[in-house]
């Protein structure tokens, strides 16, 4: 390149530059135009594909999600589990231990929530069975997440990987236990456990099935806020994820804290576990986790871990899923077109923070 | 020698969100001289630069190379006009050699020739004298070598004009005076020079011209011959500053912390720190000096039970009079005897501090654990937050701002405020003053000393060798991990010191 | 000895969508960017190469093999390519998380093959399972007289033309990362942005190309999948995790693509190792089927204890570059 090529060049048109603070008023403005661009791109996608009018669509995405006292439910059902999965990843995430092993730790505490149903299902009173269903499905929620984190402490083995891994692995070992559990022989499924006695299901409390579903999630996450708020552990999650170096400084034991808190986040995707099974689908499959755990990840990280957004973002992904769900079955098409809106919803998500953290600047010629 | 100017800068402007990092700056450069851009730190030299080489594009203002008016928008198109510049910290990638970095996105041959590049290399270090392997990799290289390929890395570019940022941080004296050798050849090549520095006997010694930069603001460019150490650091600071560090003499001095032959390995499995051992007094400055990355690091976390030890031991003696052994014990462990050693680490938003917590948790790095309770109590470290903001001009919006966002002086007010409110018998700091401004400088020096006098072992390790010397009483120099000699700070001189860094002279004379 | 030749060539068959993954995951990362949105972008390379054969096939009464093969390859591509502009747009220019925006792509990638593999036929006005004979015929085509040499016909020449690309394309990689100027302005990106781009090297330009090539590669992962291995059909999750061992092989390999031509023919062996090892149940099997992942684990391990600095990851990897970052 020559000189006179770069003399003879246009200035930038706008720059990028990092915002030092925003109001929390033009944050959520920016989020709310996201929500809106989304939803439109979601609505044009829906439209090729049907060909139907939109505004039909969307009017069927919402009778879908909470077009009756069922749906409401099921909605609410979905949006606890998702919520309760991300509270779990919340302390992992916070300490910036990568856990993308949700689906296993859920799988785990499923399959430990089966067993135990399947088991003791008419052996135990109710009320007992399922303290113990949470115990047991909780500890081996807490076992899948805690091999990771052993081996990240002593080892620093990238978590990524072996906890992506470990979900297959755990995939493995409810197939493994389908061979023995299948209802009827020879369907390889499980079937509904317990149909009859429903042994080992959450009781119908005010004259709703879900209702317990609802009051474990927001205890679990009133807690998780409470410990990572003001509690001394809570302070050295923060500390170890912000800089190990410091951590070690300040006295902390490292490796004791990324041990610690992996167990609490397996055993909360545990009990997540549990919730699917005992409280919603009373059976186990591979796909029980259906890739929740993977979608809670972005919920906690897009929510900065603040369990009201949290609340708010899995309420909105279900609604949407819920909503496109029951449009795709009325076309004849799968229920994989979710997975599509979920994308589209996503992106539209991550990529509007970057307007949060920074603006567009133009430029002025200057004057002497 | 050609004439006119190299560069022109004209009401050149940069802001950073709320931050004007210059200000209506007006500058020009000569051909064939050598600049001098003086400045505190913080006073937006290296900003002023980045907007030569491309890094930062100015908000406002117009600049000219060689007369014509141009639009630098990127370091490309900065080579393109013959700029180079040598950026403080290395912009070198460690696993290349020194040869693939040189060569790093110049257009050529797309099948690489590494045998023919090296050859030019080997040529253009012949031509200045250099000293370079250009098939080493640069993990394996010291600084100043470091240094070299940066500066090679520049003229194989063709540049005209270079651009050297703090230069002579990381050099011994005797590293320095080569490189300045060096520097006066490519002026005699008929190159352009600038070099940001905020060491004033530097510039007297090297440069033609200083300008001079004060917050952000062009104050004035003058001739070097006709400007003194006085005129130049009031044009820097814009008052008239006592640059005397009020030394007391020792009183009543006791022994506090003796290391003896410490041994210590990286990562990697190298030997860091070599038998080392020294003793530390009450009421004493000990300095630490040598060429960065001879072990200063893990001589000091060593002391504060934050680097396994190989061999060897540290002995702590409480003015009690009871005497324990504090090697192999960590942080927490030391703690728990009630001996208060106080820390300030090299990097204080990497160790020392959480760059995102606001002042408050910040104070609860040290302080979290106290009480039986389950849950933290954050109604202290909030007062003493407020105390230290109070007592040493912390300028804070509140104390529930991030540190981050403070400027370094700052932050490091709150790191230091906070390590002495512990009331500590032993207080190590690291670099204390890198990046702080004159008087932010002399704040920090005036901390140390009053801890000296309250009776505290003070163990400071620095880089600027004529802070250490006025400021310490002793001066422990390191050379590669072993202990090259401790001299007294009253009596020795930078040369001295500068020898035993690089480990010409041995001198053991405790 | 008949049983070993089967089973090293299914092997290889298995491993081939493996490395076309890894080869693009390591361009990929070689930039600076970790793309977990592989899995996804693999099943949308798949199932756009079956749709375009499949619109192909049914447009005309006679198709032809070759054109079918072209048709699809050219949707393939686009298709993945697009998924890795959504990434590269999101993460260099929005400099969104790296993980959380793979993550979503990954949601995103998959849902899109499972619905249109399940919901095209239906679209198309037509019933049952879409199904493209001609051109999956072709990608299944071997090479003429070579291939009925015994032994070494069924070792080395059994295959149709996309596993030979698959280990081309690995070959011609590592010898564009190592020996061209490209090739280490590429890596000098991933190591540090910040050092390339005063080198003038056009950081984001770099990132892009590499990030998009990368999801193009490793959508013909895909492809290969639906074409050669499963013989031109779509079965919904058919794909399964290959995509996600393709990022592990990354690893595993040390960011060298040449490894991973072996490592994904192991991985390969490991998938389908159940079906030769005799005497298994059905439970017995099922516990076999977790040996790809074990490994894996067990490797990683291993290989945490690395001290070697050319073998650790590019340094950036995972990181935003903002030039004006201060």
């Amino acid at each position: 390149m020559s000189k006179e090529n770069v003399i003879s060049k246009k200035e930038p048109f706008a720059r990028m530059v990092k915002r030092d603070h925003i109001s929390v008023g033009k944050a959520w403005a920016i989020r709310l135009i996201a929500v809106a661009l989304s939803l439109v791109v979601a609505a044009l996608v829906i439209v090729a594909i049907t060909k139907q009018n939109p505004i039909e669509v969307y009017l069927g995405i919402i009778d879908g999600a909470v077009g009756s006292n069922r749906r409401i439910w099921v909605t609410i059902r979905e949006m606890m589990v998702l919520l309760c999965i991300a509270i779990g990843l919340t302390p992992a995430f916070k300490m910036k231990f990568w856990n993308i092993g949700a689906e296993g730790q859920i799988l785990m505490g499923g399959t430990a929530a089966a067993a135990m149903m399947i088991y003791f299902g008419e052996k135990m009173p109710n009320w007992l069975l399922l303290v113990v269903i949470f115990v047991v499905s909780g500890l081996a929620g807490l076992i899948w997440g805690v091999i990771p984190a052993i081996f990240k402490a002593y080892f620093n083995t990238n978590e990524t990987l072996f906890t992506l891994m470990l979900n297959y692995v755990a995939m493995q070992i409810v197939t493994f236990c389908i061979v023995f559990w299948e209802n009827p022989s020879g369907s390889n499924t499980v079937g509904i456990i317990n149909a009859a006695t429903k042994g080992g299901w959450f009781p119908t409390i005010f004259g709703n099935a879900y209702t317990l579903n609802v009051i474990i999630v927001l205890i679990i996450t009133l807690v998780v806020y409470i410990y990572m708020k003001y509690s001394k552990q809570g302070y050295e999650i923060s500390v170890v994820g912000e800089s190990q170096n410091t951590a070690r400084y300040a006295g902390i034991d490292v490796k004791k804290v990324i041990i610690r808190t992996m167990m609490i986040s397996g055993a909360i995707c545990g009990i997540a576990g549990a919730v699917i099974v005992s409280g919603a689908s009373h059976t186990i499959s591979t796909s029980t986790a259906g890739g929740r755990g993977f979608t809670a990840i972005i919920v906690a990280w897009m929510s900065k871990f603040n369990p009201l957004a949290m609340i708010l973002v899995s309420g909105f992904l279900v609604f949407m899923q819920q909503g496109s769900i029951q449009v795709a079955s009325q076309f004849g098409l799968n229920e994989n077109a979710s997975d599509i809106i979920t994308g589209i919803l996503l992106f539209f998500l991550i990529g509007c923070e970057f307007f949060i953290n920074y603006k567009l600047e133009f430029r002025k010629k200057g004057e002497k | 020698m050609e004439t006119g100017n190299a560069i022109e800068l004209k009401g050149v402007t940069k802001r950073f969100g709320d931050v004007i990092a210059n200000d209506n700056v007006n500058l020009t450069v000569r051909k064939g001289e050598i600049l001098s851009i003086l400045g505190e730190n913080g006073s937006g030299k290296t900003t002023l630069m980045n907007m030569l080489s491309g890094i930062y594009f100015p908000d406002e203002g117009e600049v000219y190379v060689d007369g014509k008016e141009v639009t630098i928008r990127s370091p490309k198109d900065s080579f393109a006009l013959g700029i180079g510049m040598i950026h403080q910290h290395f912009k070198l990638i460690n696993i290349l050699t020194a040869a693939e970095n040189i060569i790093l996105g110049l257009p050529g041959k797309e099948k690489l020739n590494m045998k023919q590049v090296e050859k030019e290399i080997r040529e253009l270090t012949e031509q200045y004298g250099f000293d370079l392997n250009p098939s080493q990799k640069i993990y394996d290289m010291s600084v100043s070598q470091k240094q070299t390929v940066e500066i090679v890395k520049v003229l194989y570019r063709g540049a005209d004009i270079l651009i050297l940022d703090e230069p002579t941080a990381v050099l011994t004296p005797q590293e320095t005076e080569k490189l300045f050798a060096v520097l006066r050849n490519m002026r005699k090549a008929g190159k352009s020079i600038i070099i940001i520095t905020h060491k004033l006997n530097e510039v007297l010694e090297l440069s033609d011209r200083v300008a001079v930069l004060r917050k952000g603001k062009y104050i004035d460019t003058v001739e070097t011959a006709k400007a003194t150490v006085e005129s130049l650091t009031e044009m820097m600071v814009g008052e008239k500053v006592k640059l005397d560090i009020n030394r007391t003499e020792p009183v009543g001095a006791e022994k506090r912390i003796e290391m003896r032959g410490i041994t210590c390995k990286n990562k990697e499995g190298l030997k860091v720190l070599t038998e080392a051992s020294f003793t530390a007094y009450s009421g004493e400055i000990l300095g630490v000096a040598g060429i960065s990355g001879s072990g200063q690091k893990e001589l000091l976390e060593s002391v504060a039970g934050l680097q396994p030890i190989e061999s060897g031991e540290i002995l702590y003696f409480s003015p009690e009079g009871t005497t324990e052994k504090i090697s192999e014990m960590k942080a927490e462990d030391i703690k728990n005897l009630g001996i208060t050693l106080s820390f300030v680490p090299e990097d204080r938003l990497g160790m020392g501090l959480v760059g995102s917590m606001d002042l408050t948790d910040n104070m609860m790095i040290r302080s979290y654990k106290e009480g039986r309770h389950f849950f933290a109590d954050r109604k202290s470290p909030k007062k003493l937050a407020e105390d230290i903001v109070e007592k040493l001009d912390v300028v804070t919006p509140g104390v529930d701002t991030p540190v981050s966002r403070l400027s370094g002086g700052n932050v490091q007010k709150i790191l230091v405020g906070r390590e002495i409110a512990s009331n500590p018998t032993v207080l190590m700091v690291a670099y204390p003053v890198r990046g702080l401004d004159i008087n932010s400088s002399y704040t920090i020096y005036n901390l140390l000393n009053d801890q000296k006098k309250k009776g505290v072992a003070v163990i400071c390790v620095g880089e600027d060798l004529d802070v250490l010397l006025e400021l310490c009483d002793k001066i422990l120099v390191l050379n590669s991990g072993k202990v090259a000699g401790i001299v007294d700070a009253r009596t020795t001189t930078k040369e001295k010191l500068g020898l035993m860094m690089t480990g010409l002279t041995e001198d053991k004379n405790e | 000895m008949t049983l070993l030749l089967t089973f090293i060539q299914k092997a290889i068959g298995q491993g081939v969508a493996i490395l076309f993954g890894a080869s693009g995951e390591i361009v990929t990362e070689k930039s600076g960017n970790l793309n977990l949105g592989i899995p996804g972008i693999m099943y949308m390379g798949g199932i756009a190469g079956l749709m375009g054969a499949f619109f192909y096939e049914k447009s005309t009464e006679t198709p032809n093999g070759a054109i079918g093969v072209l048709v699809s390859l050219l949707c393939s591509l686009i298709a993945s390519a697009l998924g890795g502009l959504i990434y590269s747009f999101l993460t260099i220019t929005l400099r969104a998380n790296q993980n959380v925006v793979g993550l979503a792509l990954t949601t995103f990638g998959v849902g899109f093959g499972n619905f249109f593999g399940g919901s095209i036929s239906k679209l198309a006005g037509g019933v049952g399972q879409i199904s493209v004979q001609t051109t999956a015929a072709a990608y299944r085509t071997t090479i003429p007289g070579l291939s009925k040499i015994p032994v070494i016909g069924t070792l080395f020449f059994s295959y149709g033309f996309l596993t030979y690309l698959s280990v081309i394309v690995a070959v011609v990689m590592t010898y564009f990362l190592k020996k061209t100027r490209r090739g280490l302005n590429l890596r000098a990106v991933g190591e540090s942005p910040a050092t390339a781009d005063a080198a003038g090297i056009n950081v984001s330009k770099y990132k892009y190309v590499a990030t998009v090539t990368g999801a193009a590669i490793a959508g013909l992962g895909g492809l290969y999948f639906v074409m050669e291995y499963l013989g031109g059909t779509w079965s919904n999750n058919g794909f399964g995790d290959r995509g996600w061992l393709a990022i592990a092989l990354v690893i595993l390999a040390l960011w060298n693509p040449d490894h991973a031509i072996w490592g994904s023919f192991v991985f390969g062996g490991l998938y389908i190792l159940y079906i030769y090892l005799p005497g298994l149940n059905r439970a017995t099997q099922e516990l076999v089927k977790m040996l790809p992942y074990v490994v894996t684990i067990i490797v990683l391990i291993i290989t945490s204890k690395r001290n070697k600095q050319e073998n650790q990851p590019p340094a950036s990897l995972g990181e935003a570059y903002f030039r004006e970052d201060r």
